[in-house]
């Protein structure tokens, strides 16, 4: 049960006039999860979940919120849907409690439970103390709490929010992350982001989206895992020579560095523990050894720019 | 729910000093106006008095008051109208609608009712100054009813026409101008047809006076409510039409 999709996109396409800004997207999301959407600017990331809430008219494609066809029953399917835009829809005239009241009343919630929501609502986003004060009034990162809770007043099944940390000074976007982690323990979470951290520290999967296409689809933990390390960096006061370096199992490369260092590049097995026990039979005095992993800007550069050189190998090989 | 999105709408009108603005220099106008008739009734009151089956209070006062009402209701719809849609669209905030379990005709409907209440707490403000009348003279009830009457089909037609306006650009500004023009011409379009009688008469039928003028002298026609029925139908359903529409434009 706890595997049931929330959310089902197929073949999600959209076209703004002659740009396409979605291109066959395809994903699900299950309850429990956390899913990171990844992309540039302009990637179309906003675009998707506009369509995923029902604020914009697919092209082509399906979706269905907690079984429910988004197009053929918008209705019943909006029920499940807490969305957060890029700009936070907040009336800025009225104060926090009158602002979610409303919002509770819009998503039908039965007017002897609104109080309650409201509370529930306000605890969740730590927007107690604030209540009676004109949104106008509050600071940014209150303004993005007001959205999160508008959000998630009817406890729906799937919270869509749109770089929501966006404009934040780095002590608000840990609160907000930390209460997206929250979150994530009892609605699906689809989050758009274009700032690489963020992905790691709260999601669970990530989709990688560029220029309207899904490149790229894992677990967090995947994510890492191609992050890990490929290379040592390896530091002697008496250096040996490469010859015997390269002897050492599962080392594919050597390469020599100033300063007697040398990073060792590797495939599977890490050389490590061997580079240890060689160096204190034959005094190399090893003092420093240093793993080197791929940064998740690296991978995120490789994917998103091989994706961009793809035409240019298919027009030249033609 | 529909409900809910009107009195939104109209609380957000009354946080606004527009909307309090509005209300005051329009019922010190209408309250100007109505004390000028009063003075000229008293003026002609002598004379009347030996007239058998002479006009009485509602049709020197309370005719022309109603009418110089609906002019300036002209004037001031586009005023209130212009924000409705053009600003939640403009800040962003119309997601929240669209994103709510609300379909599109109640959340149209919810902001057209929210308007016409604005009006309506205007109008039962004027309908007390010739209510007033009541105290000293005999005022023609039934008379004073079909105007009143009039003047609501014409307000809710105007809100109607500017609820469509706002729905079709994210400036207000131009919202306001562009439901003036059209009011304004809905309203003159007849003046095309007194002279050209016969040619112009389908003209005649289409404008807004016309159809208002015999309300004011107490003559309920069907047809005339008809016609203002049918201006807000189409308008709000142009409404309809046209935010579904910017959901697959944007
Ligand atoms: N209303 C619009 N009209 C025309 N093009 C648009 C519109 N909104 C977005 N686009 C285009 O669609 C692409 C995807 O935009 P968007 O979904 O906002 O990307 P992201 O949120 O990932 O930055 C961009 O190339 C953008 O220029
Ligand atoms: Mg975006």
């Amino acid at each position: 049960m706890s595997r049931q999709a929330l959310v089902q996109v197929k073949h999600l396409t959209r076209y703004y006039s002659q740009t396409c800004a979605v291109n066959d997207v395809s994903f699900d999301l299950a309850r429990g999860e956390v899913l990171g959407f990844l992309g540039p600017n302009g990637a179309g990331k906003s675009s998707t979940m506009q369509m995923i809430s029902g604020n914009l008219a697919p092209g082509a494609g399906q979706i269905s919120i907690a079984g429910i066809d988004l197009l053929e029953k918008p209705k019943q399917a909006k029920r499940e849907i807490g969305y957060l835009p890029e700009q936070p829809p907040l009336y800025r005239e009225l104060t926090v409690d009158e602002f979610l009241r409303y919002c509770a009343r819009l998503n039908r919630i039965r007017r002897s439970h609104i109080g309650n929501a409201v509370a529930t609502a306000k605890e969740r986003t730590g927007l107690g103390d604030v209540g009676r004060r004109l949104i106008d009034n509050l600071s940014k990162g209150y303004q993005q709490r007001v959205g999160i809770a508008q959000a998630i007043i009817h406890n729906p099944a799937v919270v869509i929010l749109d770089e929501p940390t966006v404009g934040l000074d780095p002590l608000q976007i840990r609160e907000i992350r930390a209460l997206i982690c929250e979150l994530g323990k009892e609605h699906g979470i689809i989050l758009s982001t274009h700032i690489l951290p963020e992905v790691q520290a709260t999601c669970s999967r990530v989709q990688i989206i560029n220029r309207g296409k899904l490149v790229f689809s894992d677990t967090t933990a995947g994510l890492e895992s191609r992050m890990n390390a490929t290379a040592l960096i390896a530091a002697f006061h008496s250096a040996p020579d490469l010859a015997a370096l390269q002897q050492l199992a599962g080392v594919e490369r050597v390469e020599p560095l100033p300063g007697n260092r040398v990073r060792l590049h590797y495939d599977d097995s890490n050389p490590a523990e061997a580079l240890v026990e060689q160096s204190v039979a034959q005094r190399w005095r090893l003092h420093e050894l240093t793993p080197e992993g791929r940064t998740l800007e690296q991978i995120f550069i490789e994917l998103t720019c091989s994706e961009e050189q793809y035409p240019h190998s298919g027009d030249s090989s033609q | 729910m529909i409900f809910t999105i009107a009195a939104r709408e109209l609380r957000s009108l009354f946080l606004s000093p527009l909307a309090w603005a509005i209300l005051a220099v329009t019922l010190f106008i209408l309250a100007y106006l109505f004390l000028t008739q009063i003075e000229a009734f008293i003026g002609l009151q002598p004379r009347l008095a030996a007239i058998k089956g002479a006009p009485g209070v509602a049709d020197i006062i309370v005719a022309p008051l109603l009418a110089d009402a609906a002019v300036i209701l002209l004037l001031i719809t586009p005023l209130i109208t212009m924000r409705s849609i053009s600003e939640e669209r403009r800040n962003r905030t119309i997601s929240l609608l669209f994103s709510a379990p609300v379909s599109m005709t109640e959340i149209v409907i919810g902001k057209y009712l929210g308007i016409l209440s604005f009006f309506i707490i205007l109008l039962a403000l004027l309908a007390l100054m010739p209510l007033s009348l009541l105290a000293g003279t005999d005022l023609d009830l039934g008379k004073l009813a079909a105007g009143l009457l009039g003047l609501t089909l014409v307000v809710a037609a105007f809100s109607a026409i500017g609820l469509y306006m706002s729905s079709l650009t994210e400036q207000p500004t131009v919202a306001a101008v562009t439901t003036f023009g059209l009011l304004l011409l809905l309203w003159i379009v007849d003046w095309a047809g007194t002279t050209e009688a016969a040619g112009s008469s389908m003209l005649a039928q289409l404008s807004m006076l016309r159809h208002y003028e015999p309300l004011l002298k107490g003559l309920f026609n069907s047809t005339d409510v008809a016609y203002y029925l049918l201006i807000i139908l189409l308008f709000i359903g142009f409404t309809i039409r046209r935010m579904d529409a910017s959901r697959l434009q944007h």
